[in-house]
């Protein structure tokens, strides 16, 4: 019984990760870049919900919509400003554009919130469903979240597969010059592609928060990181990818803190990832990558 | 794949000239501060002391930092206004918590003319100075560094080196002797962060003396900066059987513990040190999470003693936050210098060789009441004080004495 | 005389005026700053910023090795730093005795630590280079977070009996003469510092000597044609893999010479430091640079390492503005009008001093 609570502790975690996983891969996938501001994008939703939650105390449905809102503008006002004009340069350009946005918006958010933790009120309370007679706990946090990363993942996919800006997102994917040609506009796909990624940051602030109630101008990084591995993990790109590699990524990190030793249990997530990049270089959902000559 | 970009010698060009234009508008700020702030010599007064200190200002551990900072700076105020002219000059630098950083920020110091130092904020960036205020014999007292690498060495003493608050083994044994002596439980879990030297240092003191006492000691969790997952320690502690969970962590980390072992429906008694002192005045946090949670402390805001009361009053008028432990031991430690300065007789014009002989001659010698307690400070630079039990009932500290 | 004349030419004629100019960088600064020191006129602050700036040039040589030439990005460097940092610890804890001489020991504690990066790059490298763009840097960086998960864990001291070891949990127990080396998170503390600027400004020539010779080499060409075109470069026989993997352990066992050079000149040393972000700082670094250009490299982390202290006066504003500046730069040198302007300006000084060339050799 022990063992499936550390399950469930790890399914927990990991769909906090796919959740984040959703934002990187989706903008990874079409724009082709890595946004290491998305885990502070996330950062400013996380406060934002606060602001709405406990200083002004609206409804939770208001709240989230506002948060979603803000982030989403921030998101297209990262975009417009910092990563548009950069969209003909070389590729490490912009990472370090992403990195500059970063540092930005955490040492931002440190001059305009303090650096002092704030603690977020759960927006589906502090309670738990108890199973099996109260031996296994799950609790409703957990539960939402997986819930939203469902209905964030169908909701994808059917968007990608079956509308016209999907198409054009899918074809931007494949090949940005041909999608030009065929009349696609390549920079207003990327634009929409950044301003859904950071919607779904705000998601993932209001459910990251829910579970793990600690608000700092840090709190976005180190999840950002492991979201990024999960969606590596999954196969960049790959919008299933990132749920099941959130998942497989938070079941590992539980059970080797459980089994093996809390020490390590980063060292054995990351040796994890490496195995599988090796046996499967682009990630378990992955599309084979094919060389152009 | 990352093929070289556009012209390179472009980027440098912009590079150079865009740091240029700051560095221009920083010299002229400074040149305008510097103007204003020199003493007037025909006042009769001795220039004021210099007082140097650096910690985080930015970064992720700046909420510490920045405290000291504004406390030490109320304290030099108020002490300014008794006096009627200025007794003492604060300059704090950043050092983002960071061993390569203090370096940078001492040297900054020590070009301005530091005469006494409140050395660093935290204990990893003082460690990386502390043979520097040796060597340059400058008097440095921590106000919150409390791992004994700062004040001594393996080797050496670092005979101008000393420390206001509780040291980690002082803290780490003090809680086995509570939990022991108060029968808080029968069998001990502890989580601790393994990648601070803080929470390390007390752990190890704390597992030394739990095995002295016979603590039954059935587990030990351990994470790391960034995580923010406990569900596991807490999970793998309840099956250990832990009735009480000792956890010598800040405030943060502890209250996301507090709040996922209320979830899971873990509880046992918590038992914390002096790093949990903050947590009731963490915004959005539900104090009722923390009922019944055993802390030792120097230092509470909402006691109710005259001094206590003027410096939290004045600390929130000033700044508009609940000073923490951290502004409190920085607060008695400007006053500390202040009280060895006076007796002493010392002042910014004193020799600064002198300086230093008479605030080693008299922090080994006085005694000191604080905000923090009464301390009197050993040769070897640690804080003799005894650390205070309090269980936090209805949302505020009571003595668990 | 005729031979000194053509040895003056190949130094300053085009294909090697970079690298002259870089040679004659370091050592105008090395001079500039060692007559600010004997003079006085050196503030503390900078004195005591100039020996890790020698390591990150060190390292963000090194690094432009790996990304700039041979096209890979590495966000694992800090790894190596790290590895190399605390190998060079041990090794000058450990002599500490044996050999009373710093600067011998700081020399093998670089040597050991070069060593030893070289093999954990090559071994590092057989995975790692089997993958292609942003897959590789994922994996290197999931290298760098083991390095730091592992040296974060390893206890290390001795005593007059010999050496302890123990990983994860420590188990030392020192008898007589006890000296620990290693802390797990706390990493090393109370080391002598025993690096000095000198052996900084000869280990930044050494990487200087190594990296022009392995550019203007075969082996250096063939790294840069299986850069620019991994299958043209395949076709005409270039063994790839063998030419990256070259130059990914070369850059290891430089950025470990770094990192030991840094790690002694500190008294304190914690595995927390060696993160990710340490390997992006000297990827911004690099980029600024420019991939592939020695000088710019140089130039820029000397610039970027200063410039946070020189902001110390903006107090709590001054990692905000650092990032202001560097996303302008970026924004700056990727405008089109501002690439178009700034090439006008250098043709008209090139044609400007062919001109005056042009009349003096009248």
């Amino acid at each position: 019984m022990v063992f499936f609570s550390y399950l469930i502790s790890g399914i927990g975690l990991g769909s906090v990760y796919a959740i984040i996983a959703l934002g990187y891969t989706m903008v990874y996938g079409i724009a082709k870049m890595l946004n290491f501001a998305h885990g502070d994008v996330i950062m400013v939703g996380a406060y934002v919900a606060f602001f709405m939650l406990s200083r002004f105390g609206l409804p939770v449905i208001p709240s989230v919509l506002i948060t979603i809102l803000a982030t989403t503008l921030l998101g297209v006002t990262i975009e417009r400003l910092a990563y548009k004009p950069l969209r003909n340069a070389s590729k490490l350009s912009v990472l370090i554009t992403a990195i500059g946005v970063s540092y930005f918006l955490q040492n931002g958010a440190q001059l305009l919130w303090t650096s002092s933790p704030k603690i977020f009120t759960s927006i589906v309370g502090n309670g738990s469903l108890s199973l099996f007679g109260g031996s296994l706990t799950v609790d409703y946090a957990t539960l939402l979240t997986i819930l939203v990363c469902i209905i964030v993942m169908v909701a994808l996919t059917l968007f990608i597969n079956h509308t016209s800006t999907g198409r054009a997102m899918r074809a931007c994917s494949e090949d940005q010059g041909a999608a030009q040609l065929m009349g696609i506009d390549v920079n207003k796909t990327i634009s929409i592609t950044f301003a859904i990624g950071s919607g779904l940051a705000a998601l993932a602030s209001v459910l990251l928060c829910s579970k793990y109630p600690s608000i700092s101008p840090t709190l976005g990084s180190m999840p950002g990181i492991k979201a990024f591995t999960a969606a590596v993990f999954g196969g960049i790109g790959s919008i299933p990818g990132a749920f099941i590699g959130g998942l497989i990524l938070g079941i590992i990190e539980n059970l080797s803190k459980a089994y093996i030793s809390t020490q390590l249990s980063d060292a054995i997530v990351f040796a994890v990832l490496i195995i599988i990049l090796l046996i499967k270089p682009t990630g378990l959902l992955g599309k084979p990558m094919s060389e152009k000559v | 794949m990352y093929k070289k970009g556009i012209e390179d010698m472009k980027k440098l060009l912009v590079l150079l000239m865009s740091v240029l234009c700051v560095l221009s508008l920083c010299a002229c700020s400074n040149n305008s501060s510097s103007g204003s702030d020199s003493t007037p010599a025909d006042s009769g007064n001795p220039s004021a002391m210099k007082i140097g200190g650096s910690g985080p200002l930015t970064g992720g551990a700046a909420i510490y930092g920045i405290d000291v900072r504004n406390a030490a700076q109320l304290a030099v105020d108020e002490i300014n206004a008794a006096e009627g002219y200025d007794f003492f000059e604060l300059k704090f630098e950043d050092d983002e918590a960071d061993p390569e950083k203090s370096p940078a920020a001492y040297g900054v110091l020590k070009d301005w003319g530091m005469q006494v130092s409140l050395f660093t904020v935290t204990s990893g960036a003082g460690a990386a100075v502390a043979p520097d205020y040796d060597a340059d014999y400058i008097f440095a007292i921590t106000p919150s560094g409390s791992n004994t690498a700062l004040v001594y060495s393996d080797s050496t003493n670092y005979k101008t080196n000393f420390q206001v608050c509780f040291t980690d083994p002082n803290q780490g044994t003090g809680s086995a002797d509570y939990i022991s002596g108060h029968a808080l439980g029968s069998k001990v879990a502890v989580i601790y962060r393994n990648d601070d030297a803080y929470s390390t240092s007390i752990y190890e003191t704390f597992m030394a003396e739990a095995a002295v006492k016979g603590l039954d000691v059935v587990y030990e969790g351990t994470f790391i900066e960034s995580d923010t997952d406990f569900s596991t320690q807490l999970q793998a502690a309840e099956a250990a059987g832990a009735d009480v969970v000792f956890l010598p962590i800040y405030y943060a980390p502890a209250a996301q513990i507090l709040t996922q072992a209320n979830n899971i429906g873990y509880a046992p008694v918590f038992f914390g040190v002096d790093g949990m002192d903050g947590i009731l005045g963490l915004e959005g946090f539900d104090v009722a999470l923390a009922e019944g949670v055993y802390l030792l402390t120097p230092f509470a805001a909402d006691a109710t003693d005259d001094a206590t009361v003027h410096f939290v009053t004045a600390f929130e008028a000033a700044y508009g936050s609940t000073p923490t432990q951290f502004a409190a031991d920085a607060y008695d430690t400007v006053y500390a210098i202040y009280q060895a300065a006076k007796t002493a007789g010392v002042n910014g014009d004193s020799d600064p060789t002198a300086i230093t002989d008479a605030m080693i001659a008299q922090f080994t010698s006085m005694t000191f009441e604080g905000l923090t307690g009464t301390a009197t400070w050993a040769e070897n630079g640690e804080v003799s004080k005894s650390p205070k039990a309090v269980i936090i009932t209805d949302g505020v500290y009571v003595s668990a004495e | 005389m005729e031979n000194v004349v053509n040895a003056f030419k190949k130094i300053f004629d085009k294909k090697h005026r970079g690298r002259t100019v870089s040679y004659l960088i370091v050592f105008a600064a090395y001079i500039l700053c060692e007559v600010m020191m004997l003079t006085g006129n050196m503030t503390s602050q900078i004195r005591n910023l100039l020996i890790p700036c020698c390591s990150y040039i060190v390292a963000s040589l090194a690094l432009n090795l790996c990304v700039g030439f041979s096209g890979e990005l590495s966000l694992g460097h800090a790894g190596f730093l790290g590895v190399g940092a605390f190998s060079g610890a041990v090794i000058s804890g450990l002599l500490v005795d044996t050999i009373p001489s710093g600067v011998v020991r700081l020399i093998l504690a670089m040597l050991v630590a070069a060593a030893l990066n070289a093999l954990l790059g090559f071994l590092i490298g057989i995975p790692v280079l089997k993958l292609q763009g942003d897959y590789l840097a994922i994996v290197t960086l999931a290298f760098c977070q083991i390095i730091k998960s592992l040296i974060n864990n390893i206890y290390l001291g001795y005593d007059n009996n010999g050496i302890q070891f123990s990983f994860v949990e420590n188990k030392l127990a020192l008898g007589e003469g006890a000296h620990t080396l290693i802390s797990g998170p706390m990493g090393v503390t109370g080391s002598q510092r025993i690096s000095n600027f000198t052996v900084g400004i000869v280990l930044i020539i050494i990487a200087l000597v190594i990296i022009y010779n392995m550019m203007y080499s075969r082996n250096g060409r063939a790294i840069m044609a299986a850069r620019d075109n991994r299958i043209a470069a395949l076709s005409v026989g270039i063994n790839v893999t063998d030419t990256k993997m070259l130059a990914f352990v070369i850059s290891a066992a430089l950025t470990g010479a770094a990192g030991a050079l840094y790690g002694l000149s500190f008294s304190s040393l914690s595995p927390a430091k060696f993160d990710f972000n340490l390997s992006i700082l000297i990827l911004v670094y690099v980029v600024l640079g420019g991939l592939g250009n020695v000088t710019g490299t140089i130039i820029a982390t000397v610039i970027l390492y200063v410039l946070p202290e020189m902001l110390r006066s903006l107090q709590d504003y001054r990692m905000l503005i650092y990032a202001v500046i560097l996303i302008a730069i970026m924004l700056i040198t990727n405008n089109q009008k501002f690439i178009v302007l700034s090439n006008q300006f250098s043709e008209k000084m090139r044609n400007l001093f062919k001109k005056k060339g042009a009349e003096n050799h009248e």
